[in-house]
Formats: structure tokens, C-alpha cells, sequence
């Protein structure tokens, strides 16, 4: 049976801090850092924003796109490093606030940065062999970073809704392909705010090797090479990386330009993939193939090989707000609103 | 005080806005009640539920500096009494703006925000809030 993505709706908090702004709290040259990342700003969560209300907004941008009945949506997997609770699951929220509620299954996913599109795999398990007719894959954050480390200069909030479906599918997934392997690079042990990483250590043995792997393996089992794609996204904790990577596999800028997201809004982690899909698909056109590589720390690559289908020409693409045009819209913050905001000052009562 | 299950029990309005309709007089309510306050005892069995768009025009605002602790960390925070286009006035809070980009007739959309925490260990409450619409498509 042939699935794909039937809907897909996007969320990026309006709230933004430029790294020349953390650079001036932090004693460093954060234009250097801004360059050097190509992060040139980053979202930030209002201070009543969380993973679950990122994920609803994405999955109600999702619902506006479709006529799609909710109560046919038989699963809802969101995936985030950063659900509220430790223990009750963001995807109840997320299903009574579109009236997906009570008949279908749900739970949070957890694999560092690419847990929405292991949700977008089992998505599809459970859609290609019939067991029900639409599951709804999200992958959301609201990500932090230790004050002055450098993480903060990238970790930042925003997140998308994928439906998979088996009709009406704007983009066929064709392929996909998981390589995985246990490498500390990044972590954020039970109870601690903060995550910790590996420094250079996520680069080659992490970021690189899982992402260039999954590529390669997914390339050779679809039987194609970068010239096949219109498109290509690839997991963006900066925007250095996803640029290198894309170069080193043989694929233009050109291919990378709807789909790199980061240099706007920065690190969305589990965001960060289903956000520069949904960027791809506000503008793509029937026929384009589009390759999609996440990763998550830990570590693990999802790819898919996907293709638009001529659905796309009548999908209501306007009945949401398109990525560009959330991110065109910005209210920039200083470091001390946005300390208070992110909860990085201890306040005096309980 | 375990706030959890009052909360719970109001989920559906403040997710969806559910609301209610008289099918005797025509009016629509929210948040949702048993009985019609015009009909009274002519809307028995004539009550049904009613889920708003969640769009209207602000009817009033205010600004608030000496709010509640809970939204300390929003101060000063905006609150609006908002005509939703089906008819009830509602009052909620309106978000992601300054006093300065809002007005009286403006159009705001809800949202699904934060409402409170019962502490760092306790539940979290979600419920509806203003954003004002910038173009037909938000």
C-alpha cells in the first residue's frame, strides 16, 4: 500500500534573540559565534508556550489544510526532548485539543532530535498495513541550552504535524531508512535541566557518520543519487552542518535552500526536520522528489525519499500560515526577557 | 488544593470552545450552561453543544500591572473582552503583542497557551488566549 503525507501544518513562536545579544551577556564576540553557527537569530517560547502547545498548533495549522474527520485519526505520536511532564504524555493534550479523542492510541517519542520522524516511520507501519486510516506525527521542542554555553546560542522552540495517510497523499514516501548506534555525543541525564554534550565529538562521529550513512544506505536502496531530488533537508542544529553535509553528498545549494530553516529560528530539535519538510512542501510542485535525512543524538539517522504527487495542485496549502510567513514575523527580545521567559532566573517564591 | 479535576471537567471549552446554543431563543452561550438565562424553563431539552470558530473583535482591553502571581513573569499582561463572531462576549488573555498593536474592533484569534501551573510539581493547565490576526490566513 502505497502512504505518504496527507497534511502537514507547522508552528514557530514569534519571540527571537539575536546571538550578538547572548555575545554581550557572555563576555564573546556572538556576531563571531552568529557567523560561525549561521545562526543569525533563534525562536524562543512565550512564557506560557510549551512542547504541547507548539504540537497543537501545529496539528491544528495541519487539520485547517484538510477536510479530514479527526475522529479517523488512529494515532498521535509527538515527539520531543522537552515534554512538560515527565510522566503523562503530551499527545493526550494534543488529541483532545483536535478532537481526535477517545478511539485512537497515543505516545511521546523520545530520540534526541529525531524523534518526530521516528513517529513519521511508525506512522506509516501502522497505515501501510491497514490497521488505520490516518496517524499524526509531530516533532516539537522547546530545547534549552546552559546560560553561556554554546548551545544557547541554537537551541530554540518550534515544531510541525505530519498526517500519514494512505489517500489524498501530497507527498508519497517512496523509501525510507534508519541507520543507528549507541554514541554519547549529547544527553541530558533524568532531573537535569540542561542537556550536556560531547563538544567536537558531535561533529564526525556523530552528526556526519549517521547522517552521511543513512543517506548513502537510503540512496542505494531507492536507486538514486542527488541529481533525483528537488529538494533535500537535513537535520540543522546549525546551519553549518546540514551545509557541509549536503556538499559532501554531492547535492547543490540550490536543493538545500527551501528546507534550511535554521539560520532564522535555529536548533528546533525534534522540530527541526518535520519544520524544513514543512518549508518544502508550502512551495513544491507535483513531481519534485524531495530526500529528508533527521538525526538524533544518541545516535540515529531517519531518511525518507519522498514525491509530490499531483494532489498538491488542489491541497488547501493557504488555510494555514506557511513557515516563511511565521518566521517573518519577529519580536526580538533582550537576554534578561529572554532568561525570564526560558525560566533561567530563580525567582524568590515557590 | 488539587485544582485537577475542576480544571479537567472544563476541558472541552477551554481546548475548543464549546460552548452552547438555545434552540429556543436562538442565542448562543459560552461558557457552555444547563439552562438558557432569556427561556429559562422553555430551553429544557432544547440546549445543545456548540463548538466557536474562535475568531471576533476585540470589545474592550486592558493592560495589567498588578496581576495575579501566577503571571508574574508575563507583566504586564494584556486581558480583552473579545465578541466572538457567533455572539457571546468572552474575556481572555491576548498574547505574542503590545498594548500599542491592539485596539478597540481589532481582530484576534484564540490560541491553545499555558493558563497556570499548580507549582513545578504539579499539573499544568491549558486553555484558550488571544492572538491578533494579522492576515485572513492567521
Amino acid at each position: 500500500m502505497e502512504v505518504g503525507i496527507v497534511s502537514y501544518g507547522a508552528y514557530v513562536p514569534r519571540y527571537r534573540i539575536k546571538p550578538e545579544e547572548i555575545g554581550r551577556v557572555w563576555g564573546t564576540d556572538g556576531i563571531a559565534m552568529g557567523k560561525g553557527l549561521m545562526i543569525f537569530s533563534k525562536s524562543v517560547p512565550g512564557p506560557d508556550e510549551d512542547t504541547i502547545t507548539i504540537s497543537v498548533e501545529a496539528a491544528r495549522n495541519m487539520m485547517r489544510r484538510v477536510d479530514v474527520d479527526p475522529k479517523d485519526i488512529g494515532a498521535i505520536y509527538v515527539g520531543s526532548e522537552s515534554h512538560p511532564y515527565a510522566v503523562k504524555p503530551s499527545g493526550t493534550i494534543v488529541a483532545e485539543a483536535i478532537e481526535a479523542s477517545p478511539e485512537l492510541t497515543v505516545a511521546d517519542f523520545e530520540f534526541a532530535c529525531k524523534a518526530g520522524t521516528a513517529a513519521i516511520q511508525t506512522c506509516m507501519g501502522l497505515v501501510g498495513s491497514g490497521m488505520m486510516k490516518y496517524g499524526v506525527a509531530i516533532g516539537a521542542d522547546t530545547s534549552q541550552g546552559a546560560p553561556g554555553d554554546a548551545l544557547e546560542y541554537s537551541a530554540s522552540a518550534g515544531g510541525a504535524a505530519h498526517m500519514i495517510g494512505a489517500e489524498k497523499i501530497i507527498a508519497r514516501i517512496d523509501h525510507t531508512y534508519s541507520y543507528t548506534t549507541d554514541t554519547p555525543d549529547f544527553w541530558r541525564r533524568e532531573g537535569q535541566m540542561y542537556p550536556s554534550h560531547g563538544g567536537r565529538f558531535t561533529g564526525e562521529p556523530a552528526y556526519f557518520k549517521h547522517i552521511v550513512s543513512c543517506a548513502r544506505g537510503l540512496m542505494k536502496k531507492a536507486g538514486t543519487t542527488p541529481d533525483d531530488y528537488a529538494h533535500a533537508v537535513f537535520h540543522q542544529p546549525n546551519g553549518k552542518f546540514p551545509t557541509r553535509v549536503a556538499k559532501q553528498m554531492g547535492f547543490t545549494e540550490a536543493q538545500g535552500k527551501l528546507g534550511l530553516i535554521v539560520p532564522h529560528i535555529g536548533n528546533t530539535y525534534s522540530g527541526a526536520v518535520p519544520l524544513g519538510l514543512a518549508a518544502i512542501l508550502d512551495e513544491a510542485k507535483p513531481g519534485d522528489r524531495i530526500f529528508a535525512i533527521a538525526y538524533g543524538s544518541g545516535a540515529g539517522s531517519d531518511g525518507f525519499d519522498m514525491t509530490v504527487t499531483d494532489e498538491i495542485s488542489t491541497f488547501k496549502r493557504d488555510r494555514a500560515p506557511t513557515v516563511k510567513e511565521q518566521i517573518a514575523n519577529p519580536k526580538y527580545l533582550d537576554y534578561a526577557t529572554y532568561a525570564k521567559f526560558r525560566g533561567k532566573i530563580t525567582l524568590g517564591r515557590g | 488544593m488539587a485544582t485537577a479535576p475542576r480544571f479537567w471537567r472544563q476541558n472541552p471549552s477551554r481546548y475548543n470552545l464549546i460552548g452552547i446554543k438555545c434552540n429556543s431563543c436562538g442565542k448562543n452561550y459560552f461558557p457552555p450552561r444547563a439552562i438558557c438565562p432569556v427561556c429559562h424553563r422553555k430551553s429544557v431539552g432544547k440546549i445543545e453543544p456548540l463548538k466557536f470558530k474562535g475568531e471576533g473583535a476585540i470589545f474592550s482591553f486592558s493592560e495589567v500591572h498588578e496581576g495575579i502571581d501566577e503571571k508574574a513573569t508575563l507583566k504586564p499582561y494584556l486581558v480583552a473582552m473579545v465578541e466572538l463572531d457567533e455572539g457571546p462576549k468572552i474575556t481572555g488573555q491576548v498574547i505574542d503583542c503590545d498594548a500599542c498593536d491592539l485596539k478597540i474592533g481589532a481582530r484576534v484569534r484564540t490560541v491553545l497557551r499555558k493558563l497556570s501551573e499548580e507549582g513545578s510539581a504539579g499539573v499544568i493547565h491549558y486553555g484558550y488566549k488571544f492572538v491578533p490576526v494579522r492576515d485572513k490566513k492567521e
